[in-house]
């Protein structure tokens, strides 16, 4: 791969920060985005116009190309030249398929901007809605793309007043979800105008489009593309009203540079004081104050080892460069830095605030870590975590086909899960249990895929899909007091439900482990009304949104074992008594404990299984049920045959919240257990003749309904190899 | 009527335990022991069981603790068993959960005592027992635990004028058996991040390998001195001597630990 002709000139302006856009495509699953980006490419020299529009050049991995979906996210900087100025756009082309949203989320954080891309005839969709919310509350300023304009002219046919009316009801679907979703401050301000110019229609395939302001200058009228369609001389029209111009010239003049940017989006993604100096030098985007990126990505390269990608909020990056991660606490110097080029990366010397930038050498690095020049070490306050809507629902269980090939396996399921957080690999030696979750079947399929690909000849035998279950409490349970194996320590532990509202503060990240006791104490005293006492004393929450509070008084050497009392809870909620599935949702209280004198007699060994024993007695009392994930689902099919899936989903246990006319087609909006969902798209299809479209993402957990909760249990407890019933509380509580 | 006798294996190989443990041994039904609290650097269970003339079951931590020793105990509760412990039985181990169990449910229980590190320890280094305060475990970092407890039980120990006897830390299923070098950083580190001045590398600390070995080694100095002294194979143990000393422990440190001259200018 040669030089890229144009890094040389982008290195030259890089420190021009008003001429710089970071932006991302995103949308709903092939509504255009990564055809859109190929007329970007081509305008800026990389992509041979002859095949722009087919090429799809951002889904370069050869599985994007075959499936025809994106399933990464690409970066690309690209070289804009403009009524004499010359812009830096930072591009980053999304994934739209459900199952891949949390690459969207991530990419988010390394954006100010962004293109919404919507389908003229599909309209404002689920994953529209999905993805916008993410941006608004990342403070990514959006602007509107309705792209395939050539569909309603050739397949719909329709009237011009049929598609102004179309064209209206986009817009103002989607102003409406910026009502919805925006923040006061900004929903105003960033409602999308055609007459403003900040809405452009076009079609990415045929490469044309224009805004407003564009077709008055140019004198085009929307006759004019209807007429060329019928003429059939419409490729004239990537001549008249390239696609790029119209692109370009929102996101110039609409999005913000990274300077402006960073007025508002700083002081919402970071919580550290804006007054420090950090905080000032990120407040300006300033490129000589300390060095700050957020990491967004992070993959495994065969060649260069770990490659973490992000946004440098402050500062500037070379090799060489001392840096510290926040997260895993571990200081590195920097190997390379390089710029993105679609697939490939060039090494550049530098770059600096305002840009993304991949970074190699940190092999600690997870997508969300935040990067500090190592002087500011100490005081560094780590960037807000990244919250997924989703959550990895759905699992398959792996195995060698030769057993012997464990450890490349087990290898290859951990590099899996560093390239993907959202892929939530176990990996249990005593049980033999290799569980692979992710957000839904599509996932997994490429999950495994990619492990073949890294592991050539690694044959690997799947189980079928199966569903991801909560435990959980639905009272408060006794107090229960449980021994360490030696029987030298003891912990009185009381388990409650956790809050529904808690719940959601920690999923909005609202609170969070890393942002310090006093202010979730603060949070949870004034939002949850929780005792002050009980606000003030948490000591962890763990991943499935279970809460540890410490309500100990005086007790000596607690403070030595507090880590191992947190793994020890951690390890509980990892697998619950019923039935080894995680924990969600509960209130752990450390009520009291006695603890040996000498540290070895009081050691992790020690320590940890007595406070899950405490946790899993006083579950047991607490009347324990089980959580199923339920998939929001939206199913778009002809009106006649809406009858036929409404009473599909009925029979699935589903639930139909509304249903909606959109042209000729209903969308049916409703929740159903994903449990369920395992073969419906050939039920569907029977059902519907194959006229149903449908797309399904989590939504959210339910109490299994009683009379299938004790079947479910016993399934999976036979699966693991346990014991028929579930164990007594006495099991785990022991007589003081 | 069951019974259950605790017997101490003392502190080096098979011939440290005593002949009364040995008549125990003997007459019981069925003898157990357990090796994973302390290392017995000589110690050979064959040849043990040669002397007694009876096979002996070895238990892991597992056994004991997981599974509470129900398997001595239901042996106990109908005949004689024999416990075969390091050290004196029931000193630096938590087998007292064991006996407290056992009496509980109507099974007598004995103890045959044998040394135990404790008094060996603090025998060959001179120091006299009077003055020693709380004792303490080392224990390796593990991941990401790192206790305070040692630095803090000298701290205070140094503020009432006692000395601290330090157990070094086991892993008998790895055999990781830590030294007095290893030890002797963990605490500078600790007084690295704790910082209230307990120690330094200039204070004095005593380390004894091998006791009750043919060739003990002890040898008392300052900690950054003995960070480099070579104590040899395990077991290690260490003693952090008070600030100050009695004229007779300057001197038996002088003679019998090889402590350099300064120590004497620590005499009260
Ligand atoms: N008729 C027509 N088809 C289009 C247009 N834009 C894109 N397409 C087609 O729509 C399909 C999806 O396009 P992509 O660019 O892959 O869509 P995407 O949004 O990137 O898809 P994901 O990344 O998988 O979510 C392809 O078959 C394109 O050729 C358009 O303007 N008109
Ligand atoms: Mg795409």
């Amino acid at each position: 791969m040669p030089r890229f002709r144009h890094t040389e000139k982008i290195l030259k302006m890089l420190r021009n920060k008003e001429n710089i856009r970071d932006i991302g495509i995103i949308a709903h699953i092939d509504h255009g985005k990564t055809t859109m980006t190929d007329s970007l490419l081509a305008e800026a020299g990389l992509l041979s116009p002859k095949i722009a529009g087919e090429a799809r050049a951002l889904d370069y991995l050869e599985e994007e190309q075959k499936r025809g979906i994106t399933i990464k996210t690409a970066n690309i900087s690209l070289l804009h030249e403009a009524d004499g100025k010359s812009y830096i756009i930072n591009l980053v082309d999304t994934p739209g398929h459900v199952d891949f949203t949390g690459k969207v989320t991530r990419a988010l954080r390394a954006i100010d901007g962004a293109v919404v891309v919507v389908d003229a005839v599909e309209e404002v969709m689920v994953q529209t809605e999905t993805v916008t919310r993410q941006a608004l509350s990342e403070r990514v300023k959006p602007v509107l793309f309705i792209n395939k304009i050539d569909r309603l002219i050739k397949e719909l046919k329709l009237s011009p007043q049929e598609t102004q009316k179309k064209l209206m009801r986009i817009i103002r679907d989607f102003n409406n979800l910026i009502d919805i979703y925006g923040e006061p401050e900004f929903k105003q301000k960033w409602k999308v105008d055609p007459a403003k110019g900040s809405v452009a229609f076009g079609s990415a395939l045929h490469r044309w489009g224009f805004t407003v302001e564009i077709a008055k200058k140019k004198g085009i009228m929307f006759d004019d593309i209807v007429k060329a369609y019928k003429e059939n001389r419409y490729e004239e029209l990537q001549k008249i009203v390239p696609l790029h111009e119209a692109i370009l010239q929102m996101v110039v003049n609409h999005l913000p540079n990274p300077i402006e940017a960073a007025k508002y989006r700083v002081p919402k993604i970071w919580k550290g004081d804006i007054d420090s100096e950090i905080g000032q030098a990120m407040l300006n985007c300033d490129p000589n104050g300390p060095t700050v990126m957020c990491i967004t990505n992070v993959q495994l390269d065969p060649h260069a080892g770990i490659v973490s990608t992000g946004r440098l909020f402050s500062g500037d990056i070379k090799e060489g460069d001392q840096v510290y991660l926040v997260g895993a606490r571990k200081g590195y110097r920097v190997q390379q830095v390089s710029m993105y080029m679609g697939a490939f990366r060039e090494v550049v010397d530098h770059l600096d605030a305002g840009n993304i930038a991949a970074v190699l050498g940190l092999d600690q690095a997870r997508a969300g870590e935040t990067l500090v020049d190592s002087r500011y070490s100490d005081v560094m306050v780590p960037f807000e975590r990244i919250t997924y809507v989703s959550e990895p629902v759905v699992t398959i269980a792996l195995e060698p086909k030769h057993p012997k090939d464990l450890p490349r396996l087990v290898d290859v399921m951990n590099r899996l899960s560093i390239d993907d957080p959202n892929l939530v690999t176990t990996i249990n030696k005593e049980t033999g249990e290799y569980l692979l979750s992710g957000m839904g079947e599509l996932h997994l399929e490429i999950a495994i895929k990619f492990m073949k690909e890294y592991a050539p000849g690694l044959e690997i035998i799947t189980s079928k899909p199966i569903v991801v279950y909560r435990e959980t409490v639905s009272k408060a349970g006794i107090i229960a007091m449980a021994k360490s194996p030696n029987k030298h320590n003891r912990f009185w532990v009381r388990v409650e439900p956790l809050e529904e509202k808690v719940i959601e503060m920690i999923e909005a990240g609202e609170i969070d482990e890393v942002m310090g006791r006093r202010r979730m104490g603060e949070i949870l005293y004034r939002k949850a009304g929780w005792p002050a006492e009980e606000a003030r004393n948490i000591w962890a929450i763990e991943e499935h949104k279970n809460v540890l509070i410490d309500l100990t008084k005086g007790v000596q050497y607690m403070r030595d074992v507090r880590d191992m009392v947190i793994s020890g809870f951690r390890w509980a909620c990892q697998a619950g008594p019923l039935c080894e599935e995680p924990i969600r949702g509960i209130k752990v209280k450390i009520l009291d404990a006695q603890l040996h004198e000498d540290p070895v007699h009081r050691g992790p060994a020690q320590i940890m299984p007595a406070i899950r024993r405490a946790i899993f007695g006083s579950f047991l009392t607490a009347d324990p049920i089980i959580l199923e994930p339920i998939y929001r689902i939206q199913v778009t099919v002809p009106a006649e045959w809406v009858g036929q899936v409404s009473s599909l989903l009925t029979r699935k246990r589903g639930r139909i919240l509304s249903s909606e006319q959109k042209g000729a087609l209903l969308a049916v909006d409703g929740y159903i257990p994903v449990a369920e969902t395992f073969g419906l798209a050939a039920d569907l299809r029977s059902a519907t003749s194959g006229h149903a479209f449908w797309q399904s993402q989590f939504d959210h957990w339910e109490r299994v309904p009683e009379n299938l909760a004790r079947g479910i249990i016993a399934e999976i407890r036979n699966r693991r190899g346990l014991p028929p019933e579930i164990p007594d509380a006495k099991k785990f509580i022991d007589e003081a | 009527m069951g019974k259950l006798v605790f017997i101490g294996l003392g502190l080096f190989d098979e011939k440290d335990i005593s002949l009364r443990g040995i008549e125990e041994a003997k007459g019981a039904d069925f003898v157990f022991a357990e090796l994973y609290t302390s290392l017995l650097a000589g110690f050979s269970l064959n040849k043990l069981e040669n002397l007694i003339g009876k096979e002996i079951i070895l238990l892991t931590r597992r056994d004991l603790e997981d599974e509470n020793g129900e398997e001595i105990i239901k042996k106990a509760e109908n005949g004689r068993v024999a416990f075969l412990v390091p050290g004196d039985p029931l000193i630096a181990t938590t087998h007292v959960a064991l006996r407290i169990e056992a009496e509980k449910r109507g099974i007598k229980t004995k103890v045959v005592h044998s040394a135990s590190i404790i008094s060996a320890a603090i025998g060959l280094s001179g120091l006299q027992n009077y003055r020693f305060g709380r004792s303490v475990t080392i224990p390796f970092s593990d991941g990401d635990f790192i206790s305070r407890t040692p630095y803090e039980v000298i701290a205070e120990n140094r503020a009432r004028d006692l000395h601290t006897l330090c157990f070094l830390d086991i892993d008998a299923e790895n055999r990781k058996y830590m030294r007095i070098n290893e030890a002797l950083e963990i605490l500078l580190s600790l007084e690295d991040e704790i910082r209230k001045k307990v120690i330094s590398a200039e204070s004095l600390a005593v380390g004894v390998s091998r006791a009750g070995a043919e060739d003990p080694v002890v040898k008392a100095g300052a900690i950054k001195d003995l960070l480099t002294f070579d104590f040899g194979k395990p077991p290690h143990i260490l003693i952090i001597p008070s600030e100050k000393l009695h004229f007779m422990e300057a001197e038996a440190l002088r003679v019998l630990a090889d402590a350099p001259k300064w120590v004497e200018e620590l005499i009260k």
